[in-house]
């Protein structure tokens, strides 16, 4: 894979909010004539339902910071839209951490 | 918060999201090379487990650099991740990663809104964990560590002596997995979450006037 022809040349994305667990969903309403290939992918991957930049870069085979510049893009032309991660600091962590603790527990 | 009436259609199989996900959340599995993390990751994922690359240049890690890196330097580090939805609306991530690579920008990047990180660790090479630790404590990431039984390599080794050899703090939590067995890594997991649980009710008690003043820099002394 040639990343830089990917995002033609670019080794970062345009905005600086992607995080490898932001969500990512799809916007179905809007024509994919236009996009580069690997952005075309990327619509049809994430159109199902939402999944995280890494999946999305897993199931791509390309390195995440290519990924991010080819999310960055379809998010300025309104193709994806994010849910963003919990901020570390934010206080509702305690009931975040509670919550994984008590899904965690359920596995066993 | 409110979410959307679930549409159960997940053609892919499983692939994607439950539609109620609001957030997610991530966990570091890190230890030395051949230490078990891919097996973990594995065992503990409900999709089959994925592989990608940060490929780390100085142009990449321009806009958070504050180390103020002169070199040009290139480095790939390959990160095997699994994905556990906890609930209808919290999904888990575990990322497993080398720790020797002191790449800040590339930790800085994959430990930023990260809950804490397992380490997991060999007692036949116990001395190998001491880097991917002292990456953990320059970055304020809370950790525990999971001794990964394999062989029972480990089975003669008195778990004081393993928390001694490794110089652990008292409350750093120290616990035997077998990665290869869903529960015994389930249960290193929730080590890890009920220290992060311990440790986060701690600073609510007795932090009230750092609460206010809490960012980022914060975690630098931690």
């Amino acid at each position: 894979m040639r990343p830089y022809v990917v995002t033609d040349g670019r080794s970062h994305p345009t905005r600086n909010t992607l995080d490898l667990v932001t969500l990512l969903i799809a916007a179905d309403d809007l024509p994919l004539t236009g996009l580069s290939p690997e952005k075309r992918a990327l619509m049809e991957l994430c159109r199902p339902g939402a999944l995280s930049v890494a999946e999305v870069a897993g199931h791509l085979a390309l390195p995440v910071s290519v990924t991010k510049v080819l999310i960055a893009d379809l998010m300025d032309s309104g193709h994806v839209v994010t849910r963003a991660p919990i901020p570390s600091a934010r206080p509702s962590e305690t009931r975040i951490l509670q919550e994984v603790l008590d899904g965690l527990r359920a596995r066993l | 918060m409110g979410s959307a009436p679930a549409s159960e259609d997940s053609p892919a199989g499983g692939v994607h999201l439950p539609s109620g996900v609001q957030t997610a959340v991530k966990v570091l599995i890190v230890g030395h090379f051949a230490v078990g993390k891919t097996t973990f990751v594995g065992a503990l994922s409900e999709i089959r487990p994925l592989r990608t690359e940060e490929v780390m240049t100085q142009a990449g890690a321009l806009v958070d650099d504050l180390a103020g890196t002169k070199d040009k330097t290139t480095t790939t580090v390959a990160l095997d991740f699994g994905r556990l939805t906890l609930n209808d609306s919290l999904v888990l991530y575990l990322f497993g990663t080398p720790g020797q690579q002191r790449f800040t920008e590339l930790w800085q990047d994959m430990t930023r809104g990260a809950l804490g990180a397992l380490v997991l660790a060999d007692t036949r090479r116990l001395g190998q964990s001491f880097d991917v630790m002292g990456v953990l404590e320059e970055l304020g990431l809370p950790y525990a560590v999971a001794l990964n039984d394999f062989d029972d390599a480990s089975a003669e080794h008195d778990l004081e002596e393993v928390r001694e050899a490794l110089d652990l703090l008292p409350e750093t939590p120290l616990v035997r997995c077998d990665a290869r067995d869903r529960i015994s890594s389930t249960h290193a997991l929730i080590a890890l979450v009920e220290y992060l649980l311990t440790r986060n009710a701690g600073r609510a008690d007795g932090s009230a006037d750092s609460a206010v003043s809490a960012g980022d820099s914060e975690l630098e002394h931690a």
